[in-house]
């Protein structure tokens, strides 16, 4: 038998119960349509948190007092407590060649209030580098100015939620606020557009770093922000920092550096496992769409039994009934595929048009695994009630019993 | 041609065996002309199907032409079904959704023959039935009489030298039944083996040969035209 005489006799079988053929069609496309939706959504996710930590620029250190990593060695079973990070250990790492801004950061929460209003937020101790560190903008007046880290000067900046909440429409810069029990002047607001560093810049006081460990009341910090001056510089700039933070305590490494391209990795492969998750669970509907084939490929068989008989008295050896009634539960399931992926396709652009800024991209291996999972499923799923066509005797099968 | 020799057939059903074919032997000569007749049960559509190789025999022997058909594989006796047998059934068997040069072309396509060849060759056959304005009409839109002259023309349309009958005449009327059997009769006189299995008593008389059974056993078999009986 040719192909082609093949596909119609299949074809034609298939267009002889449009209901039926719709139906499946339907729970077959849907399928995979939900596949190729929820993989784009979560490759889409997984491009927005990677774009943000790239628009922070990747060559960030986090310098972190204690070390929580096991290196071997003695277990610290004396308990040696690590050294706490200073003020001045964040400026002696500016010796570095390969290091460009330092930060060094305290933060708590405190209340802050103007006037009659008062709110509870984080209060951000730490230098005028953290603005160029970190790519932040600025709204209203200015940054903290470039001064000795070891001065407690009485000057913040604040979120710009913050500044709202408390001044209205009042204009902020030059205003005193309470932050705690101690007063400090506002010099600027800071604009929504800045990044966040694991905290939400909108709603921040910011303080000189000195006049934060004063307000909190602890000597130490708690991280250093360190950037080095390109991406290439990174790796150096990490081992300066060890060694410099090494040579001041002692010869002890007792810090944490979190590289932010580690994070980076980190989130890059959380959100890729989630992606194939919800792949996986869409393809659960395939796998049913899968069973309703057999299902509906089954019925066909037994309300065509005389088919079948009449083929094989014609003279149709077992494979070629077989063949045939397989190439209908694969044409109903490619058929469901191709209507799914425009389905699919076309939703995902339609998340494009409700949500304008979020990346849409249908993974090129989604449409080829839905693809082939359609392919797959009809072949597993149509053999069954294929092998059982052609075992069908034929005398049993003309009887119509 | 066809040598059976102690074909037995049984079938279970519920939990008593049913000898449909007991011990049967038959030697059926080239271009014979038969009738099987018999009451409902008597074996005689279990023996059609066993010429027809529909059926495999618990023990017995089959040659066709001098050849063991018994010990073939199911593809081997698909072919030789193919190339040997035509095969007419009481409710026709046309394939619903194909029109009528569609239902007579399906022996050529299964063995791929080219869409235009067989085009041509069903044109042919049509025509010569008088058929050939219903050429594309779908089967629920023929007569039973012409419902049955295609099914007869797709069962010859690979020319083969044995045509077997189960009630062709059953689901027609008198009239379409007389010109069916006229077309069968004829087949029959250029040469082609024809059995025919029947109830109808004046159908089973114009057989040369008519063979009577009774629960799986041939109780009778005479011919009219010469003196060749089973033993």
């Amino acid at each position: 038998m040719r192909a082609s005489d093949n596909l119609q006799f299949s074809g034609r079988a298939l267009t002889a119960y449009p209901m039926r053929t719709g139906l499946i069609l339907l729970a077959m496309s849907i399928g995979v349509a939900s596949v190729i939706i929820l993989t784009t959504l979560g490759e889409g996710a997984r491009q927005y948190v990677v774009g943000q930590f790239q628009m922070l620029g990747s060559h960030l250190l986090f310098v972190l007092p204690g070390r929580t990593e096991t290196t071997g060695g003695l277990p610290p079973l004396l308990g040696t407590s690590p050294r706490d990070l200073t003020i001045d250990d964040a400026l002696a790492l500016k010796r570095s060649r390969s290091v460009q801004y330092v930060s060094p950061n305290v933060t708590g929460a405190a209340p802050v209030s103007y006037g009659a209003r008062e709110r509870e937020v984080m209060v951000f101790g730490t230098n005028n580098e953290l603005f160029d560190a970190v790519e932040l903008k600025i709204l209203k007046g200015q940054f903290l100015p470039e001064a000795d880290p070891r001065d407690a000067v009485s000057i913040s900046v604040l979120g710009e939620t913050l500044a709202k909440e408390l001044f209205g429409k009042k204009h902020p810069v030059g205003e005193w606020i309470r932050v705690g029990d101690h007063r400090f002047r506002v010099i600027g607001v800071l604009s929504s557009e800045g990044q966040s560093i694991g905290m939400d810049m909108k709603d921040v006081v910011i303080i000189p770093v000195a006049s934060a460990q004063s307000l909190f009341n602890i000597p130490s910090l708690y991280r250093i922000i360190v950037k080095a001056r390109s991406k290439e510089a990174l790796d150096q700039a990490e081992k300066d920092v060890i060694k410099i933070i090494r040579a001041r305590h002692d010869g002890d490494d007792d810090v944490t550096i979190l590289r932010q391209d580690a994070l980076l990795k980190t989130f890059d492969g959380i959100l890729k496992t989630l992606t194939w998750a919800v792949a996986g669970v869409a393809a659960i509907s395939l796998i049913v769409a899968g069973i309703l084939i057999m299902n509906v490929m089954l019925v066909s068989v037994s309300q065509r039994k005389a088919e079948i008989g009449l083929l094989k008295a014609l003279g149709a050896p077992t494979r070629q009934v077989m063949t045939l009634f397989l190439s209908e539960a694969l044409m109903l399931s490619l058929a469901g595929g191709l209507i799914g992926l425009a389905l699919g396709l076309f939703s995902a652009k339609m998340v494009t048009f409700w949500i304008a800024d979020f990346p849409v991209q249908t993974p090129m291996w989604a449409i080829g695994a839905a693809l082939l999972v359609t392919v797959v499923t009809g072949l597993v799923f149509g053999s069954i009630p294929a092998r059982q066509a052609a075992k069908l005797n034929p005398v049993i099968a003309l009887s119509g019993k | 041609m066809i040598e059976l020799q102690d074909i037995c057939r049984s079938f279970v059903v519920g939990d008593e065996t049913v000898h449909a074919l007991d011990h049967v032997t038959l030697d059926i000569a080239k271009g014979e002309y038969i009738s099987i007749m018999g009451a409902s049960g008597s074996g005689k559509s279990t023996l059609l199907n066993m010429l027809g190789l529909l059926d495999e025999p618990n023990s017995g022997s089959y040659q066709f032409q001098g050849k063991e058909l018994t010990t073939l594989s199911e593809e081997k006796r698909a072919a030789f079904r193919r190339e040997n047998i035509g095969f007419i059934f009481q409710s026709f068997h046309l394939i619903p959704r194909l029109t009528a040069a569609g239902n007579l072309e399906l022996p050529l396509m299964l063995m791929g023959m080219s869409p235009a060849e067989r085009r041509k060759r069903s044109t042919k056959v049509l025509a010569d039935l008088g058929l050939s304005d219903r050429a594309h009409h779908l089967p629920k839109q023929l007569s039973g009489g012409q419902q049955q002259r295609v099914a007869i023309a797709r069962a010859m349309i690979l020319k083969p030298p044995m045509l077997l009958a189960d009630e062709p005449t059953g689901n027609l009327d008198t009239h379409s039944g007389t010109e069916v059997v006229k077309i069968l009769e004829a087949l029959n006189v250029s040469g082609i083996t024809l059995v025919v299995v029947t109830h109808d008593v004046a159908l089973g008389r114009r057989a040369h040969r008519r063979i009577r059974m009774l629960d799986g056993k041939i109780v009778q078999d005479e011919s009219s035209r010469s003196n060749e009986s089973a033993t």
